[in-house]
């Protein structure tokens, strides 16, 4: 019987070579024990301390919810008109970062090693990182973005077609129709997906080709080296536990506010408090059976089974809706999109800063806040890509996913809002008055079978949240283990519940709103992360060659 | 009596593994039958090895230590994981019936009131696997 179980002389492995040749032990600041009949194994300072201060942000929101409003409502909007530039012209870095990656030798390097093969088949793997990037923001965003751009937040100075008296303005029609697209698609299409890239691709490469944790501070090695293991790297995971987990609780409970308005207007089912901690419960409960059900049995099920009947609702506007006119703003929304590109990410000396610094710089700064939970899932599931096979699939395949389904979506409400507006409910709902929740079930509801498509819509809405809610769990479950994937079980049931809690409490007392402005800000100090993240991704893959 | 025996072992927690090891050892000397090391590991760096690879390499030289240690025929079994503490029962399930083991010797920790939401890996497999479960307690009451 040995007690050693890591004999000597072994030699590191042929596929994934050039590892990084660190003493530190993955686990080794962990703490192993039990609570009860139940086992932990946590990175203490991380868990600690992010347990700690949520709830101390959380009791900071309801005891004096005044003044966090103040705070916070103050500093959202602060920050996305100051640095407006830098996360405009950060992001363009990231986007032409990516495009570059694709085309220098270094994009045939392996994540994994040469050998390694994927660990999951093409559609698996992109419908978990499509539904645990942006699957729920579609379904808001697929008819409000369009139809308010085109009609209301007039970008780069393009006017509205329609007048102050609610009449139509012929001339404006066709420029104001491919501008709504065009500034949308400009917010889910290569941007997003570049600053996710620049994360995942971060992670995954310092975890299978550099042999680091699967952790955010892995991704800092080429910078910090050794420091990155003491408190450095905690304040960097702390960073990314608190971005999650309060991003999600937001969402959390911001959505069952939206699905809510859903269930009134096909159900006639109250809009109050007690409704929506009961949406939030069954949401978090189905995203504990799925976390329990694992990464293969349940988050990436349910992620393909969202995909599913994504896809189906998608066929089915395309077909019930204007079809010719759809496929028409398709080609025209990806024309326009490439011709106004250069103006809308044109960091300064803009004019349109309604659209600018509301819109595109408070996604950017959401994005950014947003990308370490989704860059290290996405990690987590991309193992045995080439860099270059990784960039394009998680680049450009959801750029154009997402092209179509607001060419779809959007092109649908734009058509009812203009061909006959009088009788128009997205008119009512987005341009008359902003009413975000509904305009998904507004647009549902002036094609055929409204009742059985709008309940569609919430339960995608209630699923794409359990996706989000699940992958979330698991993310921050192993960035608290010190990037342990084999952490137990109960960690991951305790972050879920927790999760819901904070959105719950935080609904009921108050106070969702300055949280997601805390969530925002976090954006620009991770905008200085994902640039020398950047470096740091260059750098490892210099030496994998 | 029997042909095959498949020990899982956690390269982490060798050793939380001292009696099963034993009784796994004393039983392939006493029927004459290999046993067959078998763990999980995650595609993740982990505590134990960097990567899948050198993971392997590790259960190999693990196996080959305990045959000599022992003097039994023993081979090793790598299973890779995506979720291993939810996928764990599933891998040794699969695990047992690629080896075709119809014996299993493995360590489970005492009962606990947790065990009636985490059941024990040495329970689930009791319950599932068509073959003998021989579970060893690290110490008893």
């Amino acid at each position: 019987m040995t007690d050693d179980p890591t004999p000597e002389g072994i030699p590191a492995p042929e596929g994934a070579a050039d590892l990084i040749d660190t003493d530190y032990a993955i686990g080794q600041d962990n703490i192993e024990g039990q609570v009860g009949p139940f086992g932990f194994d946590i990175h203490n300072p991380v868990f600690m301390i992010s347990g700690l201060s949520i709830m101390a942000f959380v009791f900071y929101a309801l005891a004096l919810p005044e003044q966090a409003e103040a705070v916070f409502g103050w500093l959202r909007p602060a920050l996305t008109s100051t640095f407006d530039w830098f996360f405009l012209g950060a992001a363009n870095i990231f986007v032409v970062f990516c495009l570059v990656l694709i085309v220098l030798p270094v994009g045939s390097v392996r994540l994994g090693g040469r050998d390694a093969k994927p660990d999951y088949s093409y559609i698996g793997w992109f419908a978990m990182l499509f539904a645990a990037g942006m699957g729920i923001g579609l379904m808001f965003f697929g008819v409000l973005e369009p139809v308010y751009h085109m009609a209301i937040s007039e970008p780069l100075g393009v006017p509205s077609p329609i007048a102050e008296d609610g009449s139509i303005i012929p001339e404006n029609v066709e420029a104001a129709k491919r501008m709504g697209l065009a500034a949308t698609i400009y917010h889910w299409g290569l941007h997003p997906w570049a600053i996710y890239a620049v994360v995942a691709l971060a992670l995954a490469l310092f975890t299978y080709n550099k042999g680091l944790p699967l952790t955010i501070r892995s991704a800092f090695y080429p910078l910090l080296g050794e420091r990155v293991w003491g408190w450095w790297g905690h304040i960097i995971d702390t960073l990314a536990v608190f971005a999650t987990l309060f991003g999600l609780a937001t969402s959390l409970g911001f959505g069952a506010q939206q699905a809510n308005a859903g269930l009134e207007h096909v159900f006639g089912i109250p809009v109050n408090i007690s409704v929506q901690v009961f949406l939030i419960t069954a949401i978090t409960a189905v995203a504990l059976i799925s976390v329990l059900r694992g990464l293969d049995g349940g988050v990436k099920v349910l992620s393909e089974i969202n995909m599913g009947v994504a896809a189906l609702l998608l066929v089915f506007v395309l077909l019930a809706g204007p079809t010719l006119t759809i496929l028409n703003d398709f080609v025209a929304g990806i024309v326009a999109y490439g011709k106004d590109l250069p103006a809308l990410s044109n960091p300064i000396g803009r004019e349109d800063t309604g659209y600018m610094q509301g819109w595109t710089s408070f996604y950017w700064a959401w994005w950014i806040s947003w990308s370490p939970f989704v860059g290290m899932f996405i990690a987590r599931v991309s193992r045995g890509r080439t860099v270059r096979e990784f960039i394009i699939c998680v680049l450009l395949i959801p750029s154009l996913v997402c092209v179509l389904w607001m060419a779809v979506f959007g092109g649908t409400a734009i058509d009812q809002v203009l061909s006959n507006p009088d009788a128009s409910s997205v008119k009512a709902q987005v341009i008359d008055s902003y009413n975000p929740p509904m305009s998904l079930f507004a647009m549902l509801e002036g094609l055929p079978l409204s009742a059985i498509t709008s309940v569609i819509g919430i339960v995608l809405v209630i699923v794409f949240f359990v996706t989000s809610s699940d992958s979330g769990s698991l993310v921050i479950d192993t960035i608290t283990a010190g990037g342990k994937i084999d952490a137990p079980g109960p960690q991951r049931v305790f972050w879920c519940t927790f999760e819901g809690a904070v959105a719950i409490v935080l609904l009921i007392g108050g106070g969702l709103g300055a949280l997601q402005a805390m969530v925002i800000s976090t954006g620009l100090p991770f905008t200085v992360v994902l640039l020398a993240m950047c470096f740091a991704i260059f750098r490892g893959l210099q030496s994998e060659r | 009596m029997f042909t095959q025996i498949l020990a899982p072992v956690d390269l982490a927690h060798i050793d939380r593994l001292g009696r099963a090891l034993d009784v796994a050892a004393d039983l392939a000397r006493h029927y004459g039958i290999p046993v067959c090391y078998a763990a999980v590991t995650t595609p993740q760096p982990g505590t134990v090895a960097h990567s899948p690879e050198e993971f392997d390499a590790k259960l190999q030289a693990f196996a080959a230590d305990q045959a000599e240690r022992h003097g039994h025929k023993a081979t090793a079994k790598t299973v890779i994981s995506h979720d291993p503490s939810v996928d764990l029962d599933h891998a040794l399930r699969e695990a047992r019936q690629e080896v075709g083991a119809d014996l299993v010797v493995m360590a489970s920790h005492l009962p606990n009131v947790g065990d009636y939401v985490w059941p024990s890996h040495g329970g689930k497999l009791a319950l599932h696997a068509h073959a003998s479960i021989f579970l060893v307690r690290d110490h008893e009451d």
